[in-house]
């Protein structure tokens, strides 16, 4: 029987190697790709255990954290939600994230590995360091009043420091509050889809990602262009431009809104906005010196980021000359993000140098010891800084004394350009008011701030004198508080 | 070397019993306070973890511990001295960790308290064990209560089949307020029957039989009879409750002890042969078991279907979230496995927040017990002891092998319960007294024999 009791329990044994060679199969051998199956709710448990870092505008956390007691726990709240989610996005246990939310995730969640000095510490202890935050480039008093501006009309504002980058407001109306996306269950679900329903598209950051023809404002880019390439040497010599202008190669006649543009000079054509002598520019330029300026402006740049992504502003590179005069006047298939236009005035301010839009001062622990810093970067030259002074000198004109009169702030430097965009089948939707500017104190200082304003909804006025009535007043609103000591 | 040889020649004085057979009792002590301090350390650290703060009655906690830890402990150095130092401390153990496991869980399911419960149901076993190792003086005597061992156990799993059905399974008994397993208990009473039984006619089984082909004989239908039909029906009545682990557990324990008690190795392949149609068959008709061979083949068809991971796919996640060191007492999630994380699951916990090293460790005190209580039957000298412990060691083996084998994907899912970890008022209890007949055993076994026994 000794023997019959061995025989089982090398039987016994065998069934605890059995049992100890499958789990470290599990627990080795399988464990990544358990880990990694989208049904294992263990990450997004984990992600959501601690309070996410805080964005912050002008030092002030914009953002929260509410413990919700569930599973995926701590829940995102937002102060002024709407007034900033154009630059926040959200943050959603159900939705993901979006914007600085999902661009600087790895930080505000407390995931990047630059947030703990001792990484291989954290990854024995089983913690990990708190969420850092995320600082801002965007100033409070700025953000308010182009949001005020607005006044729930549907539109966007982008202001940028010229010399640095810097985004000081972005703002995209009408908005919503990321709060009510927080978290999980029905009532999540049916703001997610109440949101994506409203015809009005709060969701839309039309600062960033939606473009729109930039009418007028982009004769800055084609006078800018004529400069620099020669065709224009005297902006106060006639051009003897035919008014209205026959399309070249077509029997299509151009006209201009108001009068006084027959064989204008550029001076009075950016003054006044003059189609028919810039689109006549715009084919003297020819198509490559006209693409080539609007690449240096940066429009067909896919790959801008802020760090969130930013729509390519569209100008075409195949076309015939009647279609490059009216991209030249930002018609056709000519289109542009609210933030490219501020940064065209933003080029034309700094001298010509096109600084990278940035959003993100720096980022840093959740106890402030800095983990990146928003580094300031040329985008290249847009123009010739010659060029540039005659620009700044058309621009002040426009808001001295031409189609930008709203602009204007007493005791300061300031320039402008209206723009109406036409747009929709036979141009029959509501026009879009546009208006680019930027404004520097008196005595020489550098420029302060270049914002571009858009506002869909523009009165049924047709002509630049809409982007003057219903885009420039909110700019200068921004402009005022961006002159303004931060 | 002639030195040796002229040693051995020389007659050598009867050494005093004591010295030559240690009873090795502190040792027991002192591995039972490690035993007791592992486990208040880990009550300790689940209640930092979970709560922030020390849990308000560990000291309470610590001396019930240590001080049912002491009963045992006394109860075997006064009644059964000569016991293998090993067993007690490996169940105070396991039995601690599982309190710390399940504490741990109730920090997650704040509706459904049940560490208090468990502790009380340890306390009782402790109890019983004490009281087995107390009045049970010769375990020879249960030989004369096998006939009444097998009625009782017949009885006790027939009851359930009277009572409502608990997720699928006709197992338990709800009376005021408590549930019961009358199966748990069944199983030792079986093991005391079929080793009474079998010692009994072991000869019989052994030599006599009419030889069907070559070596292998077919044995006696008025011995083989009674015990086949005991089993059949026990396994019978199993099948109708639908406890599909108990009687695997059965139908090893069978196959085990007749090993054993005969060598005929034949009439255990023809009995895995059978045992193999027939849980293909049950496997493929019975829904219910169906279901959990499908689970056990594709433990992730329900998340392709859309409807999220079953319990088993969660089970399989917790253990590969622990990897090889774990994610630390109260940092895991198992609670995610859903209603039973606690009792069929819970070395899906062990394996999330101790890793690879804690649940091998944790199988190893297994094997260790299982180990011991073969040793015990080695040692034991009469054949109803050697087949008792044999079966009481195989229990707990195949036990550990079926639930853990489930959880981790390598079997079916059968619903069991672990040995001392498990949450469960009888299976606690069955085990103390497992543990206690082991202590008994072992006992008997390391006793140093009588002068006229050893003599003859």
């Amino acid at each position: 029987m000794i023997r019959y009791i061995r025989w089982c329990a090398y039987f016994c044994a065998l069934l605890l190697v059995a049992l100890l060679v499958n789990v470290a199969r599990v627990q080795v051998w399988e464990a990544a790709g358990y880990g990694a199956n989208p049904a294992n709710k263990r990450p997004a448990i984990e992600r959501y255990a601690e309070p996410r870092g805080d964005i912050t505008v002008d030092g002030r956390p914009v953002t929260g954290s509410r413990d919700s007691r569930q599973l995926l726990r701590y829940e995102r709240t937002y102060k002024n939600g709407p007034l900033y989610a154009p630059v926040t996005g959200f943050a959603s246990q159900t939705y993901g994230t979006s914007f600085l939310e999902r661009s600087e995730d790895a930080v505000l969640a407390g995931t990047d590995p630059a947030l703990s000095a001792f990484p291989l510490w954290y990854e024995l202890s089983r913690g990990r360091p708190g969420g850092g935050n995320a600082a801002t480039t965007v100033r409070a008093d700025m953000q308010l009043a182009a949001y005020t501006g607005l006044a729930g009309k549907r539109g966007a504002v982008a202001a940028v420091e010229p010399a640095t980058g810097r985004i000081l407001a972005l703002v995209s109306s009408p908005s919503y509050d990321p709060a009510v996306l927080s978290g999980t269950g029905p009532k999540v679900k049916g703001a997610w889809e109440k949101l994506n329903a409203d015809p009005a598209r709060p969701m839309l950051n039309r600062a960033l990602r939606e473009t729109y023809p930039p009418g007028s404002t982009f004769k800055i880019v084609t006078a800018a262009a004529a400069l620099d390439a020669g065709v224009v040497t005297d902006v106060d010599a006639p051009t003897r431009t035919p008014d209205p202008y026959p399309l070249p190669g077509t029997s299509t006649l151009l006209p201009n809104a108001g009068t006084g543009c027959a064989d204008a000079s550029m001076a009075d054509a950016v003054q006044w906005s003059c189609n028919t002598v810039m689109a006549k520019i715009g084919v003297q330029i020819g198509l490559r010196g006209m693409t080539d300026a609007a690449r240096r402006f940066g429009f067909n740049d896919g790959g801008l980021r802020v760090p969130a992504w930013v729509s390519r502003s569209n100008f075409d590179t195949d076309m015939s000359p009647d279609q490059l005069a009216l991209s030249s006047i930002g018609q056709f298939n000519t289109t542009a993000t609210p933030l490219q236009m501020a940064m065209v005035a933003a080029a034309v301010a700094n001298g010509g140098e096109l600084k990278a839009p940035y959003l993100v001062e720096r980022t840093t622990q959740d106890d402030g010891d800095p983990v990146r810093r928003g580094d300031q970067r040329s985008l290249g030259r847009a123009m010739s800084p010659q060029t540039a002074a005659r620009m700044q000198e058309l621009m002040v004109k426009v808001v001295e004394n031409g189609t930008g009169r709203n602009a204007a702030i007493p005791g300061a430097v300031v320039g402008g350009k209206t723009g109406t965009a036409q747009h929709g089948v036979g141009n029959a939707g509501t026009p879009y008011a546009w208006f680019i500017s930027w404004a520097k104190p008196e005595g020489g200082r550098p420029p302060a701030v270049a914002v571009a304003v858009v506002v869909e909804d523009a009165s049924a006025v047709r002509g630049d004198i809409s982007g003057n009535g219903a885009a420039a007043p909110i700019a200068r609103a921004v402009m005022e508080a961006g002159l303004s000591a931060p | 070397m002639t030195a040796l040889t002229a040693k051995v020649a020389e007659p050598v004085p009867p050494p005093p019993p004591d010295a030559r057979a240690p009873k090795r009792r502190g040792v027991e002590l002192s591995l039972l306070a490690g035993a007791v301090l592992i486990a208040v350390l880990g009550h300790l650290h689940v209640g930092l973890t979970t709560t922030g703060h020390i849990p308000r009655p560990a000291a309470h906690y610590a001396a019930g511990l240590a001080g049912a830890a002491l009963a045992a402990h006394l109860a075997v150095r006064l009644c059964a001295p000569y016991a293998d130092p090993l067993l007690l401390p490996i169940a105070v153990l396991l039995n601690g960790l599982g309190l710390v496991l399940i504490q741990r869980l109730d920090a997650t399911t704040p509706g459904h308290l049940t560490a208090g419960e468990q502790l009380r149901w340890s306390a009782l076993g402790v109890a019983l064990f004490v009281l087995v190792v107390g009045v049970l003086r010769d375990h020879r005597v249960l030989q004369k209560y096998a006939y009444l061992s097998v009625a009782t156990a017949l009885v006790l799993m027939l009851v359930p089949v009277f009572f409502p059905a608990v997720n699928g399974a006709h197992i338990w008994i709800r009376f005021a307020g408590l549930s019961f397993q009358p199966g748990e208990f069944a199983k030792i009473l079986l093991a005391v029957f079929f080793a009474a039984y079998l010692a009994a006619n072991r000869t019989a089984l052994a030599l006599t039989g009419r030889t069907l082909f070559w070596k292998l004989k077919l044995l006696p239908g008025r011995v083989l009879g009674p015990i086949l039909a005991i089993w059949l029906l026990s396994v019978g009545v199993l099948v109708l409750e639908r406890d599909l682990g108990t009687s695997l557990l059965f139908f090893g324990l069978f196959v085990i002890m007749l090993f054993t008690a005969t060598g005929r190795i034949g009439w255990i392949a023809i009995g895995l042969l059978l045992a193999a149609v027939g849980a293909y068959a049950v496997g493929t008709f019975e829904p219910h078991v169906n279901s959990r061979v499908d689970d056990w083949l594709n433990p992730f068809a329900s998340i392709e279907r859309g409807e999220g991971p079953g319990q088993l796919a969660q089970s399989l996640f917790a253990f590969g979230a622990g990897g090889l060191l774990g994610a630390g007492l109260g940092h895991g999630q198992s609670f995610l496995i859903g209603f039973a994380a606690k009792s069929d699951f819970i070395l899906a916990t062990a394996g999330e927040e101790l890793g690879l090293a804690g649940l091998t460790a944790i199988l190893l005190l297994y094997g260790l017990l299982v180990a011991r209580g073969f040793r015990a039957g080695l040692a034991l000298r009469d054949p109803f002891g050697r087949l008792l412990a044999t079966g009481l060691a195989s229990i707990v083996a195949l036990q550990v092998f079926v639930i853990a084998g489930g959880v981790t994907g390598l079997i079916p899912l059968t619903g069991m319960a672990m040995p001392f970890l498990a949450q469960g008022g009888s299976s606690v209890v069955t085990n103390w007294i497992i543990v206690a007949l082991l202590v008994r055993l072992s006992d008997s076994a390391r006793r140093p024999r009588p002068a006229e026994e050893a003599a003859a």
